[in-house]
């Protein structure tokens, strides 16, 4: 399984990665995407959308089931990533380039993962 | 404790991702992915370990009163070596299994049924048999005497050729003496995929050799091992039913729009009384084509202007037709193709349209 070394991790599998201005994208990792199998639909918020850390704040759809994706941070969203809705199949081809959601908040601590810590997660 | 298949080895170690299902363990989908796996079936051809499947042995002088007396279907103008869809009903006329009953010989008949449904159904036989004094007919559960193995999609025809020179020529068909890359097994040509396609019927011991030989007959025309969840996405963009979802024990054939299979007019059969006069349902199995974003699945509760009309009985993204369909059980009254409906998947309403079945018509 492939846990870039400049990413954080949720134990829920969503990869964090910091961009500038305090945003941060918010994705799928390989591990996820490769339990979920072929994924043919995603649903995500709008702008705007206000995000708690925890929960719920899309839902990705393979063949076989529907999964939840949970906010690694308190805050709201900024873009939902267009790419993706019209082509889920990229989170299966390249998981750290399909960002699901820009977002701005507030992560609580202790809530990610360093790469070595999701890696020994992943067991 | 889940079983294994005899071909339980072989998917483990050819990268099978194993699940428990009906009892079994069996691979839901291989390296390539379902999508992969459907496109195969659907273009070129796709191999499935279906062992799980229970087979019965129905036989002697009273085998074909009892067929007539259990079962929905008419087996009277059947010829050796015919397969034949039937249904198993209740005293209520609701549905116990689905199955195919194959003709072996006179007297001599061969029933698959759901694997789930396995014990249900030898318990449902056996009690039977014997309600209706029918002793000369004998049962056997015969399921572990056999490891089954379906090759599917259009190419399936020309790479069976090529191991064998018994295969059935139509459709519904059987040769119970059959032989595949020197193997003995029963070749029927039957499958639940929607294609052109066959059943093979062997020993368990022997079935690890017979996989191999057919992967490699067809290495050069495409075929892949397929898992369960191609064969879920397959039965239902062809808008094949499947028991337990479909149908149950509360649900009738006609209900499930399986008139087709039930004949009511033979004097008598399990399930006739209670079907009498529910020929015209009120519900009925309906096609729905999703327009919105979105997968229905099972259990979502689809209405019109805020009144409910039924449920969806099972759903997904269908690969060939590239869109999410869904089967649901719906009010005759909004049943007709072309009637738009919401259908509540997790709270989010989605657009659906009413269609026939099957989808591959649209």
């Amino acid at each position: 399984m492939d846990v870039p070394e400049n990413l954080k991790f949720t134990k829920s599998h969503e990869w964090v990665k910091s961009l500038e201005g305090g945003i941060v994208e918010i994705g799928l990792t390989d591990f996820a995407q490769s339990e979920l199998g072929d994924i043919v639909f995603v649903n995500l918020p709008k702008a705007g959308d206000v995000l708690k850390a925890g929960t719920s704040f899309a839902d990705v759809e393979s063949v076989k089931a529907v999964s939840d994706i949970y906010s690694p941070l308190n805050g709201t969203v900024k873009e939902a990533n267009q790419q993706v809705l019209d082509h889920p199949e990229s989170i299966n081809s390249a998981p750290y380039e399909a960002w699901l959601i820009r977002a701005q908040g507030d992560i609580p601590a202790g809530g990610l993962l360093s790469p070595a810590e999701y890696k020994a997660l992943l067991g | 404790m889940e079983k294994k298949t005899p071909l339980y080895p072989w998917h483990e170690s050819h990268g099978g991702r194993i699940v428990p299902f009906a009892s079994y363990l069996l691979p839901v989908q291989y390296e390539s992915g379902v999508i992969a796996e459907h496109n195969a079936v659907r273009e070129k051809a796709g191999l499935f370990d279906v062992s799980h499947m229970g087979e019965f042995a129905i036989a002697g002088k009273a085998a074909l009163e009892a067929l007539q007396k259990i079962l929905t279907n008419d087996f009277t103008n059947m010829a050796i070596g015919r397969v034949r869809y039937s249904l198993m009903c209740n005293e209520q006329g609701c549905i116990i299994d689905d199955l195919v009953v194959c003709k072996m010989d006179e007297g001599r008949y061969m029933l698959v049924v759901n694997a789930a449904n396995r014990d249900k159904d030898a318990a449902w036989i056996k009690t039977k048999l014997k309600e209706i004094k029918l002793d000369g007919a004998s049962f056997e559960d015969v399921s572990d005497k056999f490891a089954q193995i379906a090759l599917q999609g259009p190419l399936a025809p020309a790479i069976l050729s090529s191991l064998s020179n018994t295969i059935p020529e139509k459709y519904y068909t059987l040769i119970e003496r059959g032989s595949v890359a020197g193997i003995d097994c029963i070749v029927s040509r039957t499958g639940y995929t929607g294609e052109t396609g066959f059943e093979l019927y062997c020993k368990p011991d022997d079935a690890i050799a017979l996989w191999e030989k057919i992967m490699q007959a067809g290495k050069n025309s495409g075929l892949i091992p397929c898992g369960l969840g191609a064969r879920d996405t397959l039965r239902l963009e062809a808008s094949m039913p499947l028991y337990g979802h479909e149908m149950d024990e509360t649900i009738t054939p006609f209900e499930a729009g399986l008139a087709s299979a039930v004949k009511m007019n033979k004097d008598f059969f399990i399930g006739k009384e209670g079907l009498t006069g529910k020929e015209k349902p009120g519900r009925i199995r309906t096609g729905l084509k999703i327009i919105d974003r979105g997968i229905a699945r099972e259990n979502c509760p689809v209405s019109v202007n805020g009144k409910n009309v039924g449920k969806t009985t099972s759903g997904t993204f269908c690969p060939h037709l590239k869109a999410a369909m869904a089967m649901a059980l719906l009010d005759t009254s909004i049943a007709a193709p072309g009637n738009i409906v919401d259908v509540d998947v997790r709270g989010r309403i989605i657009k659906a349209e009413t269609c026939a079945l099957p989808f591959s018509l649209i």
